[in-house]
């Protein structure tokens, strides 16, 4: 150790040479420039939402007298006030509401794309093929030209005003996106696993359950993390199947003060905003690091 | 344990190519059984067959007195070992070692005790609360090697296990599976093992018995000895031994009962023992020698072809001279220190087979011609 502090020590010593200075010059204006690059647009991305931030906490009279974001005389008046909502309901109600339907969706999808993907990836039976291109198909179609058939369907099966048309199609495997997904995380990972359990005694479905889901961990969690995001965002479904405000979700309750109030209040819909916004943003932070997190290297050699 | 049959085995993909062309062989109880070949003779399809993991086209897979076709690969009594490994990776050691006993719904305990006698034998104590991401190559093919031991099947199946291990660690792993099947053996719990591997070293050292396969077809079963001594045909000649043997056309005459050959236009005889081994007439033949039993000698001797010198390796104790004859090129392992070193490429030198060790194969179907009277 002492002679390599010594080398340190005799290295710093040495003056830089005339070369070595212009090329760090260049390098720290190089990286300021970039960085400040990055930071400018990255502001101007995320100003809408500092903006809002920054609202949700003034009074509907200084909304729109100021430009600035940062509120004058900071309440929280409108988060009371918005929480009340006009309905009988506070807005506690909505977030169930959201909750009810997003918790049976995201657990059906993780639960019937593994499935469906699984067999997919890993089984040979008659008209495979087929029935993939159906779902690579249904992948294409624009969603809209569904609404109607569906519309009529649920309407015959009696599930209008319920949450029954949000979740149910989900949950058994309706998305062809993640299906699609999921597959293609599975053909990634090799079959030796698989075969190897298959040897230790375990049948198909324990081999689901004990060795592929785990390795699918990463590609679950972000179909997870994408269709809680999306449904918690979605404002059509609801709008199209839910009639009766008891039962309205978060996206249309915040629709909601906007149609029944003379004036809008604005600052009562930016805080609620802000409240609907949070869990995705929750959710989306704590899901990151599996985002990125291959869990299936290691067991194998590559 | 158990002993293993195979018998007309069958594989047939539907494409419609066809892997294994009815294969029968016997894996004894307790025996080593090798099956090698070069890629693509379907030696890992036979050992998948074996294992369930691949479905069996015709023919019949037999461990100890059942018939095993129809069985999930659970059910059959076998443990394999995966050329990468295969462990589990979101499982710590220790559970990927109880993962088979566990789900056969084995008590705690008793996993937990087989766990620390099987990690003990195998040196892998310090590893159990590892992921397997944490485990260097040699490391996890002993835990690889653990799962299968555990579970104390009847049959154990190796698929090329130290394919990815370097050369050092692959000379030890070998020692260690080989010591760890002579161990089983002097307990009194012989292991019968299938070992699949394209390595012919690995074959020669550890196989008690060695398959030679090539496109689906059996070449043959023998012990090493056998299969370097008196090997079937000339694919097997080819394929065991480091050199390869030397292969080349000839035309086999005899000079009262003196077998003669002839090569590139010249002709020798052969004297020390082939005569009363041949079993065919004149005619064209493939001449088979092992490189360590061409003598080099000085050009124009008696019983040598003269070849001239084409390139030289230097090996360390050895040295491969190679040299072309006719069309033919040869090579001859020569002692280093019996080398002389002023020969250079371009030379003309004499090349004296050793007659005891001559193979002569036929030139059509590649039999052996050349292995005698009632034996084969």
């Amino acid at each position: 150790m002492a002679h390599i502090s010594e080398v340190n020590v005799q290295a710093a010593a040495v003056p830089p040479t005339e070369i070595e200075v212009k090329l760090r010059r260049q390098r720290r204006i190089s990286a300021t420039l970039r960085y400040g690059l990055l930071v400018i647009v990255g502001l101007i991305m995320i100003y809408p939402l500092i903006w809002m931030i920054g609202a949700s906490f003034k009074t509907n009279a200084e909304m729109f007298s100021s430009a600035g974001f940062w509120p004058k005389e900071p309440t929280i008046q409108g988060y009371i006030d918005g929480w009340k909502t006009s309905t009988p309901y506070t807005f506690g109600h909505f977030f169930l509401n959201s909750l009810w339907i997003v918790l049976p969706k995201v657990i059906g999808t993780a639960i019937s794309c593994t499935l469906v993907a699984y067999g997919f990836a890993r089984f040979d039976f008659p008209g495979k093929k087929i029935l993939f291109v159906t779902v690579i198909a249904t992948l294409l179609l624009p969603n809209v030209v569904t609404r109607i058939p569906q519309y009529l369907l649920f309407r015959e099966l009696g599930w209008l005003d319920s949450f029954l048309p949000l979740w149910v199609p989900s949950a058994f495997a309706g998305d062809a996106f993640f299906v699609f997904m999921v597959i293609q995380f599975l053909r990634a990972i090799p079959r030796d696993m698989e075969e190897a359990a298959r040897v230790d005694g375990a049948s198909t479905l324990q081999t689901l359950i004990y060795i592929v889901v785990p390795m699918l961990a990463p590609a679950i969690i972000s179909v997870c993390l994408f269709q809680f995001m999306w449904t918690m965002n979605d404002f059509l479904g609801p709008l199209i199947y839910i009639s009766s405000v008891e039962n309205y979700p978060v996206s249309l309750a915040l629709k909601l003060s906007i149609d029944t109030t003379e004036a809008f209040n604005w600052n009562q819909i930016l805080a609620m905003s802000v409240l609907t916004l949070t869990p995705s943003l929750i959710v989306f932070f704590m899901a990151q690091k599996y985002f990125i997190e291959g869990i299936s290297s290691g067991g194998v050699k590559g | 344990m158990a002993e293993l049959q195979l018998k007309s085995l069958v594989k047939t993909y539907g494409n419609g190519f066809k892997a294994v062309h009815g294969i029968d062989l016997d894996v004894k109880e307790g025996e080593f059984m090798v099956l090698v070949g070069p890629s693509g003779c379907a030696k890992s399809t036979t050992l998948r067959m074996i294992a369930g993991l691949e479905t069996i086209t015709g023919g019949e897979v037999r461990i100890g007195d059942r018939v095993v076709n129809d069985l999930v690969p659970g059910k059959r009594g076998i443990a394999m070992v995966f050329q990468n490994y295969a462990l589990y990776p979101h499982m710590k050691v220790r559970r990927n070692l109880g993962f088979g006993l566990q789900l056969r719904r084995t008590p705690k305990d008793q996993i937990e005790a087989a766990t620390n006698e099987v990690s003990g034998v195998l040196e892998i104590e310090e590893l159990l609360d590892r992921l397997p991401k944490q485990l260097s190559g040699g490391q996890a093919q002993r835990v690889a090697l653990g799962r299968a031991l555990i579970k104390q099947p009847e049959v154990f199946l190796f698929d090329e296990p130290l394919s990815n291990l370097d050369a050092k660690l692959r000379a030890s792993m070998r020692v260690r599976i080989t010591d760890l099947h002579q161990r089983l053996r002097q307990e009194g719990r012989p292991a019968t093992v299938v070992y699949v591997t394209h390595d012919q070293v690995e074959a020669m050292t550890m196989g008690d018995r060695i398959c030679v396969m090539k496109d689906g077809y059996i070449m043959q079963v023998a012990d090493p000895e056998t299969l370097y001594e008196r090997p079937a045909n000339a694919f097997v000649a080819g394929f065991i031994g480091m050199p390869e043997m030397n292969l080349f056309p000839a035309v086999l005459t005899r000079e009262g009962n003196i077998p003669c050959l002839t090569a590139d236009g010249q002709t020798i005889k052969v004297t020390d023992g082939l005569s009363h081994r041949i079993t065919t007439g004149d005619g064209p033949v493939t001449f088979g020698i092992r490189p360590q039993q061409l003598h080099v000698v000085a050009p124009g001797t008696d019983g040598a072809f003269t070849a001239t010198i084409s390139h030289i390796e230097f090996m360390g104790h050895e040295i491969n001279l190679h040299v072309r004859l006719g069309d033919a090129q040869l090579v001859a392992v020569v002692p280093t220190d019996s080398f002389d070193t002023h020969f250079a490429r371009g030379d003309r030198v004499g090349l004296r087979p050793s007659g005891s060790h001559v193979h002569l194969f036929d030139a059509e179907t590649g039999e052996n011609v050349s292995l005698g009277q009632g034996s084969n």
